[in-house]
């Protein structure tokens, strides 16, 4: 019999397959820090990853919409949705048309480096992927992506 | 598209259609079709940085319809100068006025500007990125001398990596499917990007270094400024800015029909024994900011039905 080193929750939204110690990052993104009970497991092993991070949310059934917002930190997380202790929906992540006060914009003569504007970035293209800053209008790639 | 309490920040919020209603609506003003159309309108100019023509063009373009003009140009004697956000700013103007006309040196500055106001942003330039008024004015003094935009044929020439002007003229001819000629030396191509945007809008696109390698009659050249500060070597920039120097030698092997365009402040790049050529339509480009500027503060203000 599987042993669970964090219990399984009722009702709610379980994110796993996030990248090991990418949790609090996750969490943050999504604005879940005040939104009730929150279970994190951290550099759990994983097949598929060799060690993961896995985010269970009580109570609260995430939409795409907001879990696509991850999807630069943690592309390759799943989705699972549990209503009255059964999976109800599995989904993975895919990119939004649109990151906000996600990705730092690198240049520095932006209005988001010199003042609080929140950061918008439109993506341009997917593969490779390609955005394109809402306010100074620079593309960056893939490599020039970095984090807030 | 609608322009009615809309902003002007970026030519690439604008399509083929709304770049043909700016052209058509700045004829008819130029033509004399609408009066005073501005009066009881206050236009408000915050020009951050020095700028000469976009603002005098701005100003008199607003006061020649009957608008009255507050603002201010260079941020020295305003409460920015205290530490006041641009937001703040924008709030506050927004108040005293019915239209914000807008010059920033930070990019991005206009897209925030009009994310706050609560009247409409018209970007007269923000830092390297934007200045579609510009653009606008370029476009309009073009369809006075051709009619077709599809089988056009516009060489660029200069300093095609900083100039915003150029990548958002070139953008702007891209959407309908313009030929266009990059010509500028190694160090100052066109972003890859901006090149790659060209021809996806429907260009096609060719980057040389040397004028003479066009090997098809041009309708238009648009020259810019090669700036000294982006050379390292003053010898360089001094054999670099000398070939690219359009003389009246250069314009008579371009063909007696080509017409010679460039955003100014010109320094040495265009030789003045060129001005008097038919050729030279430089000067009448600067003057249709006026009805350009006109028709644009008459439509996102709605008294230019």
């Amino acid at each position: 019999m599987k042993t669970y080193k964090v219990y399984a929750i009722k009702d709610g939204t379980v994110i796993d397959h996030v990248p090991a110690t990418k949790a609090l990052k996750v969490i943050d993104i999504l604005g879940l820090e005040n939104e009730g009970i929150l279970t994190i497991g951290i550099g759990f092993s994983s097949e598929k990853m060799g060690r993961k991070d896995i985010i269970k949310i009580e109570n609260k059934y995430l939409e795409k919409e907001e879990t696509d917002k991850i999807s630069l930190i943690a592309p390759l997380a799943t989705i699972n949705i549990i209503k009255n202790g059964k999976l109800v929906e599995k989904r993975k992540i895919e990119l939004p048309d649109e990151y906000i006060n996600i990705v730092k914009c690198p240049n520095p003569n932006c209005i988001t480096s010199k003042e609080h504007v929140i950061s918008r970035f439109k993506v341009i293209n997917r593969t490779p992927l390609i955005l394109r800053c809402h306010y100074c209008e620079r593309i960056i790639t893939e490599d020039e992506v970095e984090i807030l | 598209m609608d322009f009615k309490e809309k902003s002007i920040i970026s030519i690439r919020d604008l399509n083929q259609e709304s770049l043909r209603e700016i052209i058509k609506v700045s004829s008819d003003v130029k033509k004399g079709k609408y009066k005073n159309f501005l009066r009881k309108k206050v236009i408000a100019t915050l020009f951050f940085e020095p700028s000469t023509r976009t603002r005098l063009s701005f100003e008199s373009a607003a006061k020649q319809m009957g608008a009255e003009v507050i603002g201010f140009a260079g941020a020295d004697y305003t409460s920015v100068k205290k530490g006041e956000t641009l937001g703040d700013t924008i709030r506050t103007v927004s108040g005293y006025c019915n239209v914000i006309v807008i010059r920033h040196p930070v990019e991005g500055s206009s897209r925030y500007a009009s994310e706050v106001a609560t009247v409409p942003v018209i970007n007269a330039g923000d830092g390297a990125n934007q200045h579609p008024t510009q653009t606008f004015l370029d476009l309009f003094t073009m369809s006075e001398y051709f009619s077709d935009f599809k089988n056009l044929r516009v060489g660029f020439l200069g300093d095609l990596k900083f100039g915003r002007t150029v990548h958002s003229l070139a953008y702007a001819l891209s959407l309908f499917g313009s030929t266009i000629w990059l010509i500028s030396p190694e160090i100052l191509r066109m972003p890859e990007f901006l090149v790659d945007e060209l021809r996806i809008n429907g260009s096609s696109v060719r980057e040389i270094d040397n004028l003479e390698l066009v090997d098809e009659p041009l309708d238009v050249l648009y020259v810019t400024r090669i700036q000294k500060e982006r050379f390292g070597d003053f010898q360089e920039y001094m054999r670099v800015a000398g070939s690219y120097r359009i003389t009246r030698d250069v314009v008579e092997s371009l063909g007696k029909d080509i017409k010679i365009m460039h955003p100014l402040p010109r320094v040495d790049e265009i030789d003045p024994e060129v001005d008097e050529m038919e050729n030279a339509i430089y000067f009448h480009q600067a003057h249709n900011g006026i009805p350009v500027r006109q028709a644009i503060l008459g439509m996102v203000l709605d008294v230019i039905p």
